[in-house]
């Protein structure tokens, strides 16, 4: 019931559906009729279907009601006309049965089958077959692509691109397949046969067979280990000693000599020990050597390093040391050992010579290594002195003063002098104080000097007496006292006085010296050309001469040379410099002179300026007079159109763009294109480049080593193709690139035959063919 | 002062010291006064040696001649003549030593300012400079390098020795094979191998045999050496078809090789029949190369105007295109496996990529003849060709221009033409029955070049380069003298070209827009590609 009451409810709602539906039908469908029939089956089968919600599958008979339709005129009614009728339905019994079932498996069979389509014709299926195989050949093939682009865009290609390996095939390969023909070759053949050679194991001879047994291959390896050992050791030998030798060090070397030495004598004592006779040879040569020694100069300081260090030894205590080493070795050497026993006297014969042939300097040096020498202690303190004034130039005659009176002139070492005039240039500058007290105060000094050696003095007074008479043109302000020391030994007072004189030229200063020299002692000029040494000596002699005359003479030479190199230069400088001056300014106005006669004609600057000019006014714009001569006047020869007229008729140029060397004085630029250089230029902008300014820049960069370093050069000059002459450049492979490349034989896949199209080529068309 | 006194005299050497003195160097001494300071000791002093033989002995002294030599005095003395040799040799290679390393160190540190402002007008020096290269370049442009002349009848077909650069293989018109030694320019051997033309040749992979193929219908293969003395000039085997073979082409790397007339097969070396024949359309097949790098792959070319190319492992072919006029032969590029080069008798050459076959990449045309071969050079990056109008040319493969065109006037027709596997030379075979070695590049200088000219070569390359879009350049570098009949033919060819070109555009500009294809010149030559 309840059921009933649902469907009648749903109906009500339905019909109000449609009730709804209607108007909308209405004015949209054509036909009334067939909307109402349409409502009519409907409305049935809603009914059927809400009585058959009652669970028993009942079926109800049609009503008739109206004319409808469904109604067949054999008065049957088509009911379930929808529905089909199906073969099963017909053949399936009341019962299920499942003999039946295998009819039914036949019968659906039969249905899924379909006619079977003609086969392609040939054409047809070759054309299949050539696509599927284009495409996988297409496919293999486009592997290739990166190494294509990579081999096309590679800056730098270098063939063979793949490394051969030198095949050298052995001499016994070679000639195995290969036999005596010809009867010249069969004779050769014959000859070493005859002989023994080898033809058919060309290698080795039977001598060379007997060899190899001789020596097995482990003794061979061994051996050659070993003479690899030899040399590898030798070589580390060889190494050492020549950085061994190449050690600077005086010390080392010292101490390697020592330990040598001392290694000699330990072996000389086992051997006396151990063999007399032997030692007693030894002993024997130990004495030629001494007698070598004695005979030789070797160790005697005359050679050229001993005079050289006798020279520096004065103020070098390292060369002073060598000395005396090197005597002492002398002293060593010539030694006699203790097995021949010498009388005294003869010992001191030797010492004798010693002394004579060793330099004083050296002996001082011995001295002064045994205890402290007082004189070599002062000289060392006034050179200290020296440098203490060179900061007090005010203080420094007053010093000097000290340091003389304490020392000895002759005494005082050469250094001093020396200092002197090197520091000379920078006093100078700060030399303020008056002459006239300069010149008293070294004259006192001098004089308290004087009174150590006034002998020496006297005589050297005269002789600067006797200079001083031939020079009488000196401008030299120096009294007659203060000259004779400066003259001597003091040199900075004079040229303290004087400081121009050390910028005269010194060539012209000697030549003048000789002439004026030359008149009075001709001995002196030998000395002329090496006045340090002879200053050197004269310094050496005094010390340990006792003949006074003797050390006179020198002193006079000495004091000649010490006015050649200083004293005597004003003089010199009044006459010479100025000549020499007045000769240079007049070469030069020569040669002004000869420039400016040769190059009269071209007065460059200006010729440019003109045509400058000349360039400016012709690229200014031109006006454009349009004046008709005696349009709308008088005509006749000599009329000029007035003035108004022609301001009339005058177009003015507009002003052009202001000129782009205005501002550049020494510039002409030629605005105007100019057709001789065009025809050097590009016009088209070639293929690859897209912008001219690439073009250009490409253009603006040199590559050559002019202004490059050499590695940028070679960079950019590296060629695109590089190949080796006389090597074969084989097709590249695919190992080469790094593929791997197919072990399948091309020739295998052949003879397998695939000409049958596979489900998989069926498949690969399809996809083609949707394509 | 001289020299050589200098030392001998002590009183001067007392002035050399005080002169060292003078200048404040007392206790330097120059190399030089102490070489001379040298020799005075030895007039003072016992030399070396004589210390030495006092340590061992008197006996040993060389110089007494009173003293009977025994073996022990002369190795003796010898050994002490060895060590003064020894010392001389050392003194004069530390010398040696100091003069290298001076010259080095002069070499070496040689300064140079690479400021701009000191080197000016960079881009007109080098622009002169190229301009010099050019024109040099055109001096020493002489290509012609030896003819090789023997042959009794036309050359017909070329082939490369694939392990040795000297020797060449020659078949010619009249059947005759010939092997040649280019160092030596001569031939060293003679076959006489066919009756009638020796249509192809072609080498072993591994050089120890080549096959020719001939106008008689046969096959044959050679051994490359020659046969024994008084032996009888024979074949390793010959193969007798069924009709003529017109070409011949061995695979790389196996035991294969292909020929082609009526259609192509493919044959085992050991075998009689092919083992795999392939063909599509009837018309006889000119030529069949094998790809050399993926060597499973064939292109032929046959008189029906097309190129076809076959797999040889799917045993079908895969793709043909029909150009516009007859395609002699092909040649695949050894270095790109899919791109190959077509020589057409439309005087034109067509290089292909063989996936894209409806479009050449590039049409390269110079040629006023029909062209009948062409050969890449190893390197891949150009190519040459033989042409009917007696002249070879060669192109880069990016370029549609020749670079480059020889001809003598002796030669005519070129048949065949090889690039050799060094890449240097090209030999050219003609119908006159001479072939002809050429350098590949014409002014390139033969044998070692030093460092400096390899520098100098290099940079006048990249010159040309960098200049190459000047316009006096250009002309310079673009300037060859051609024959008359050859010029008179591109001048000829030039005006067809230009009226055809001309009537074109006037069609399109009279025609409704759109009604006139606009067809490239790269696709105006292929006709069809046919799947």
């Amino acid at each position: 019931m309840t059921a009933n009451r649902l469907a009648e409810s749903l109906l009500a709602l339905s019909q109000q559906e449609e009730l709804a539906d209607l108007p909308k039908d209405y004015l949209l469908s054509e036909s009334e009729d067939e909307g109402d029939n349409d409502g009519e089956r409907k409305h049935q089968k809603l009914l059927e279907a809400i009585s058959s919600l009652d669970g028993k599958n009942r079926r109800k008979l049609a009503e008739r009601s109206e004319a409808s339709l469904k109604v067949s005129e054999f008065n049957v009614s088509s009911e379930g006309s929808g529905e089909k009728l199906v073969l099963a339905d017909l053949l399936e019994p009341v019962k299920t049965s499942s003999s039946l079932a295998t009819v039914k498996k036949q019968l659906s069979r039969v249905k899924s089958k379909k006619t079977v389509e003609l086969p392609l014709n040939k054409e047809e299926i070759e054309r299949i077959h050539r696509e599927v195989a284009f495409n996988k050949t297409a496919q293999v093939l486009s592997k290739w692509d990166p190494v294509v682009l990579k081999n096309r865009q590679a800056e730098q290609l270098v063939f063979p691109l793949e490394k051969e390996e030198p095949a050298i095939a052995p001499i016994e390969h070679v000639l195995s397949g290969w036999k005596a023909r010809t009867p010249l070759e069969q004779e050769i053949f014959n000859l070493l046969h005859k002989n023994k050679q080898p033809v058919a194991d060309p290698l080795l001879t039977p001598v060379e067979k007997a060899s190899l047994r001789a020596m097995s291959l482990e003794e061979a390896k061994m051996r050659r280990g070993e003479l690899q050992r030899a040399r590898a050791l030798q070589s580390y030998y060889e190494a050492k000693a020549r950085r061994e030798k190449k050690i600077k060090s005086k010390k080392y070397h010292k101490v390697v000599k020592k330990g040598k030495a001392k290694k000699a004598l330990k072996e000389f004592e086992q051997l006396r020990k151990v063999n007399p006779a032997a030692a007693l040879e030894e002993l024997e040569k130990i004495e030629k050597a001494r007698m070598m020694e004695r005979m030789s100069l070797k160790h005697q300081n005359s050679g050229k390093w001993a005079k050289s260090k006798a020279i520096m030894a004065k103020y070098d205590l390292e060369a002073r040391q060598a000395m005396q080493e090197q005597l002492s070795k002398n002293k060593e050497l010539t030694q006699k050992l203790q097995v021949a026993s010498e009388s005294e006297e003869e010992e001191g014969g030797t010492e004798d010579v010693e002394e004579l042939l060793v330099p004083d300097v050296v002996n001082e040096v011995q001295m002064n290594a045994d205890g402290p020498n007082p004189w070599m202690l002062r000289s060392c303190t006034s050179d200290t002195k020296e440098a203490a004034t060179q900061e007090d130039p005010e203080q420094l005659p007053e010093l000097e003063a000290h340091g003389v009176s304490e020392s000895e002139g002759e005494e005082r070492p050469v250094a001093e002098e020396e200092i002197l005039l090197r520091e000379f240039e920078e006093r100078r500058s700060l030399r303020k104080i008056s002459e006239l007290s300069q010149d008293a105060e070294p004259a006192g000094s001098q004089e308290t000097k004087d009174s150590g050696s006034q002998e020496v003095l006297s005589e050297l007074r005269v002789l600067s007496q006797k200079l001083k008479e031939n020079h009488q043109s000196r401008k030299q302000k120096a009294s007659s006292e203060g000259t004779i020391p400066q003259v001597q030994r003091e040199e900075p007072a004079p040229e303290e006085e004087e400081p121009l004189l050390l910028q005269r030229p010194e060539r012209v200063q000697t030549l003048e010296e000789l002439e004026e020299l030359g008149k009075e002692e001709c001995f002196q000029n030998k000395e002329l050309p090496r006045p340090v040494l002879e200053g050197q000596q004269s310094e050496r002699t005094p010390n340990n001469r006792p003949d006074a005359p003797k050390e006179k003479k020198k002193k006079e030479q000495m004091i000649d040379l010490q006015n050649l190199l200083t004293t005597q230069s004003p003089s010199v400088k009044s006459l010479a410099v100025p000549t020499v001056e007045e000769l240079e300014d007049e070469e030069e106005r020569n040669h002004r002179q000869m420039i400016k006669e040769a190059f009269a004609g071209d007065d460059v600057i200006r010729d440019f300026l003109k045509e400058k000019r000349e360039a400016v006014e012709a690229s200014k714009p031109k006006d454009v007079d349009l004046t008709l001569p005696g349009w709308g006047e008088w005509g006749g020869v000599g009329l000029k159109p007035s003035a108004k007229k022609r301001r009339r008729f005058l177009i003015k140029a507009p002003e052009g763009p202001p000129r782009k060397d205005k501002n550049l004085p020494n510039v002409i630029i030629n605005e105007k294109r100019n057709i001789h250089a065009a025809a050097h230029q590009v016009r088209v902008l070639p293929y690859p480049f897209t912008h001219h300014w690439q073009f250009e820049r490409t253009i603006q960069t040199p590559i050559g080593s002019t202004w490059n370093t050499q590695r940028a050069f070679q960079k950019l000059t590296t060629p695109k193709v590089v190949t080796k002459p006389g090597h074969i450049i084989n097709p590249i492979k695919a190992e080469d690139v790094g593929y791997r490349s197919s072990s399948r034989s091309d020739l295998s896949v052949i003879q397998r035959n695939p000409k049958r199209i596979t489900t998989r080529h069926k498949k690969q068309l399809k996809k083609c063919s949707v394509d | 002062p001289p020299g050589p006194t200098r030392g001998l005299l002590c009183p001067r050497r007392v002035n050399s010291s005080t002169e060292g003195a003078r200048t404040g160097h007392s206790h330097y001494v120059t190399p030089a006064e102490s070489a001379m300071e040298g020799s005075d000791c030895t007039a003072k002093e016992p030399p070396l040696a004589n210390v030495c033989r006092q340590n061992y002995g008197a006996a040993q002294d060389p110089v007494e001649p009173a003293v009977p030599r025994s073996a022990s005095h002369v190795t003796g003395s010898s050994l002490g003549k060895a060590e003064v040799a020894c010392g001389r040799r050392w003194r004069k290679t530390a010398g040696n030593i100091k003069c290298e390393l001076l010259r080095r160190i002069i070499l070496i540190s040689v300064p140079r300012n690479y400021d701009p402002a000191l080197h000016p007008f960079e881009v007109p020096r080098e622009y002169v400079r190229a301009l010099n290269a050019t024109k040099l370049e055109r001096v020493f442009a002489k290509p012609f390098l030896a003819s090789l002349d023997g042959h009794r009848d036309g050359v017909n077909c070329l082939a490369k020795h694939p392990k040795n650069l000297a020797t060449v293989l020659s078949g010619a018109c009249d059947g005759e094979v010939r092997i040649w030694n280019l160092t030596q320019r001569n031939c060293i051997r003679t076959i006489q191998a066919h009756e009638g033309f020796v249509r192809g040749i072609c080498t072993r992979f591994c050089g120890t045999s080549f096959f020719t193929v001939g106008d008689d219908k046969t096959v044959k293969q050679w051994k490359m050496d020659g046969p024994g003395y008084g032996d009888e000039e024979e074949p390793l085997h010959t193969i007798l078809g069924k009709t003529v073979y017109t070409g011949i082409d061995h695979h790389w790397k196996e035991a294969v090789f292909a020929t082609c007339g009526q259609q192509v097969d493919i044959w085992d070396e050991q075998r009689t029949n092919p083992i795999c024949s392939m063909t599509w359309g009837f018309d006889s097949i000119s030529s069949v190369k094998f790809n050399p790098i993926e060597t499973f792959l064939l292109g032929s070319c046959a008189s029906d105007r097309n190129i076809v190319l076959y797999d040889m492992r799917q045993a079908t072919p895969l793709k043909k295109v029909i150009l516009g006029m007859r395609t002699n032969t092909i040649c695949w590029n050894p270095m790109e496996a899919f791109i190959f080069t077509a020589a057409n008798e439309d005087y034109n050459l067509y290089t292909f990529d063989m996936r894209a076959l409806d479009t050449p990449v590039m049409v390269h045309m110079d040629h006023v003849s029909a062209v009948l071969d062409v050969d890449y050079s190893p390197t891949g990056k150009e190519f040459v060709s033989a042409s009917f109008d007696k002249s070879i040319r060669i192109f880069p493969v990016d370029k549609s221009r020749s670079r480059e065109v020889y001809h003598t006037k002796r030669m005519q027709h070129v048949i065949c033409v090889k690039w050799t596997s060094d890449s240097k030379y090209i030999m050219c075979g003609s119908d006159e029955m001479n072939i002809r070695l050429w350098k590949a590049n014409a002014s390139e200088k033969l044998g070692v070049l030093t460092s400096r000219e390899k520098a100098a070569k290099d940079y006048n390359q990249k010159l040309k380069e960098k200049f190459q879009h000047y316009p006096h350049i250009k002309r310079i570098a673009r300037h060859r003298h051609l024959p008359k009949s050859i010029y008179s033919q591109i001048q000829e060819q030039r005006i067809m070209k230009e009226a055809r070109r001309r009537k074109e555009v006037n069609r399109i500009k009279h025609s409704k827009p759109g009604s006139v294809p606009i067809v490239s010149e790269k696709k105006k030559h292929v006709v069809a590609v046919v799947k």
